[in-house]
């Protein structure tokens, strides 16, 4: 037996639950010679992947008239009628992580009971950020806290028995400090313990089907439990195209309104032209940066930049903290803890509520979209979370994430809806959503630095999620392979840029993005069946 | 002359290494030396194994019937990668270090217009290693 050497990863292993299955890693793998190059890709999950990614794009830019309305009331219908079951789902998630981190399940070793972790604290941290939720964070920081917090203060107005505003539960019509309060748990609720949970269902099944029970790191693999060998037919290949789908259409229209925000954001700053040109430039240096960094790999790539960004964000904040309302933002810190905390119950509420605006407009849709990135981003944490505990995964994943959200919301959004109430400047409030985080920085010193951070910031987020999902898509569309040729994870990065400048130029960025978001319904099913197989497979761990 | 002879090979495409698996057979029994088979896996399920552990295992068997066929002492050298396709140059270069190797023998095939932008292994090795490297075609 020789010895498993190797510089950065110990030796893995230990006892873990493999399951015995005939069925090998890239066995329906077909190797195509295209050019020079040499390709490794799963039959038929990567060719019905591309073409449907392809025949989406130019249905909708072909019949914009109708496709809009269709995909865009697709995803209202969903957020709608099925708002109940979302909220409920999530709330599921939840309280089952919250289940595993106390039980004695949480003592479960990602990667077999002696399997030590790849990756630092930090390096981890950077990574889960920086994949699934740093954009979001730089975007709605600021804009987020001001919609609620001027809805819950506007209270509430009905019309023929119905809720006409946008206020989160009953409002609070005409008081500041209980609109505060509201404003702040409505957003942290969003960006919170839900969220994280989502990500981390997926993850921790991902990551156990694949470490401990030696199966594909691809979606399918978490309904082995359920499915069987079936899993490896057509049932198996309709989650892992889905889960491309999802990921490529989710990715490549947040790029197209990221380079339309971006350029709102170098207009307001430097005068630059906000046009289609620029749009297209800033896609395609996005795009060429995520190459960059995907062909330099893991390690060299994704992880550096992933970290980077992780200081830049880290400073900003320190920079929020420090020159802004100090003491208001740390004591803000705890009275939004316990506002959220307060409030928490009543938000995840499915039934019996009557602010059908925020429960479904907000809620259901943050819900819907978080979950229907869960594939990438759950797969992306899934594989740098090897030697990890469930225990300690889920408090990295599920608590941590969830408290920088919260001091993340109240340095950015705090500072903000400060600055309308006690300063009474209203710019902020004025200002269209891409703005927002640069109008708030305007309004404290060193702001020509800030900006110029803010905009590098929100560049690199993007990124790091288009590197990170192309890696992902690329590992799903390979059968679980994460060694394909090279080329083939540029392919996918170049042709996520291509669908944001065609769907930028022809019009469809919302239509899209209304169907990735629309995705979500089928994965909230994929995702509660994950819980199913979760528990089971964590059940058969040594312990 | 040469005491330690380490062979880079893929266990999934055995059939381009016969050359290079020959000729480091041949060039072992000439120097009195030993084989050493290196593999590169990702710590992820793969086609040759489920865990790391079950891919050296692999490796090892391949090892011990290369040097029971060339009646050389064998071994396999196990690398886990966080990311094989990018990394696996790199760490074969460490591998030099880490099994005491004085030569390398490797299969490759033969360079087309691909190789202006992507070094070929065999090419990457034979550019940063500190030690002999013998090219196979």
């Amino acid at each position: 037996m020789s010895d498993v050497t190797d510089t950065n990863l110990p030796s893995p292993e230990g006892e873990a639950d493999i399951i015995d299955t005939d069925y090998e890693v890239g066995q329906d793998n077909i190797t195509p010679k295209v050019g020079p190059f040499n390709l490794d890709i799963h039959n038929p999950v990567f060719a019905i992947s591309g073409l449907t990614v392809v025949a989406f794009t130019f249905l909708t830019l072909a019949f914009q008239e109708s496709a809009g309305p269709i995909f865009e009331g697709l995803r209202d219908w969903l957020i709608g009628s099925l708002d109940w079951f979302f909220l409920s789902s999530a709330n599921v998630f939840v309280i089952l992580c919250i289940a595993l981190i106390v039980s004695p399940l949480g003592r479960v070793r990602i990667g077999g009971t002696d399997a030590t972790p790849d990756y630092s604290y930090l390096s981890w941290f950077s990574m889960l950020f920086a994949a699934g939720m740093g954009i979001g964070l730089v975007f709605f920081g600021v804009s987020e806290p001001i919609s609620h917090y001027e809805s819950a203060f506007g209270g509430i107005s009905s019309e023929a028995g119905a809720r006409v505003d946008w206020a989160p539960l009953g409002g609070a019509e005409g008081d500041v400090e209980a609109a505060r309060a509201l404003g702040m748990a409505a957003t942290i609720f969003h960006w919170g313990l839900h969220p994280w949970a989502i990500y981390a269902i997926v993850a921790l099944s991902l990551a156990l089907f694949a470490y401990n029970k030696g199966l594909p790191l691809t979606m399918r693999s978490v309904f082995y439990p359920i499915l069987g060998e079936r899993v490896w037919g057509w049932p198996g290949h309709v989650i892992d195209i889905l889960a491309a789908f999802a990921t490529l259409f989710g990715l490549a229209t947040s790029l197209g309104f990221g380079a339309e925000q971006a350029n709102a954001g170098l207009a307001f700053l430097f005068g630059i032209p906000d046009g289609n040109a620029a749009k297209v430039i800033l896609i395609i240096a996005i795009t060429g940066v995520a190459i960059v960094s995907v062909v330099r790999g893991m390690d060299g790539g994704v992880k550096r930049l992933s970290e980077f960004n992780m200081i830049l964000a880290a400073l900003l904040l320190l920079f929020i903290v420090l020159a802004g309302p100090t003491l208001a933002i740390l004591t803000g810190f705890v009275s939004n803890l316990l506002a959220y905390g307060g409030e928490l119950l009543p938000l995840s509420n499915p039934i019996g509520r009557e602010d059908d605006n925020f429960r479904e407009g907000w809620t259901a849709f943050y819900w819907a979209w978080w979950i229907s990135w869960s594939p990438f981003v759950g797969m992306f944490i899934a594989r740098v979370s090897r030697g990890r505990t469930v225990r300690e995964f889920l408090v990295s994943v599920l608590l941590i994430p969830s408290l920088v959200s919260v001091f993340w919301m109240t340095a950015f959004g705090g500072t903000a809806i400060s600055q309308i109430v006690t300063d009474g400047v209203v710019a902020v409030a004025d200002a269209p959503l891409e703005l927002k985080l640069f109008v708030m920085l305007d309004g404290l010193p060193l702001t020509a630095i800030t900006s110029f951070v803010g905009i590098i910031l929100v560049i690199v987020f993007f990124v790091t999620s288009s590197d990170s999902g192309s890696l992902v898509i690329d590992t799903i569309t390979a059968g679980g392979k994460v060694d394909a040729p090279v080329s083939q994870r540029i392919f996918w990065c170049t042709f996520e840029g291509l669908v944001a400048i065609a769907l930028l130029l022809g019009g469809g960025l919302a239509a899209l993005q209304a169907m990735a978001v629309s995705t979500g319904f089928p994965f909230t099913i994929v995702l509660l069946a994950a819980c199913y197989a979760l528990v089971k497979g964590l059940l058969d761990e040594p312990r | 002359m040469f005491s330690k002879i380490m062979v880079p090979v893929d266990l999934g495409h055995l059939e381009t290494l016969a050359p290079a698996l020959e000729e480091a057979g041949r060039l072992a029994a000439w120097h009195g030396a030993a084989l050493c088979y290196v593999g590169v896996t990702a710590a992820t399920p793969g086609p040759l194994g489920h865990t790391p552990k079950e891919f050296a295992a692999r490796l090892d068997a391949f090892a011990a019937g290369e040097g029971a066929r060339c009646g050389r002492p064998a071994s396999g050298h196990a690398i886990i990668s966080h990311d094989p396709a990018v990394d696996l140059n790199h760490r074969l270069i460490d591998a030099i270090r880490e099994t005491g190797a004085d030569l390398v023998v490797m299969g490759s095939h033969r360079p087309g217009w691909a190789e202006h932008i992507f070094s070929s292994h065999a090419g990457y090795v034979a550019s940063h290693a500190p030690i002999s490297v013998m090219v196979i075609r």
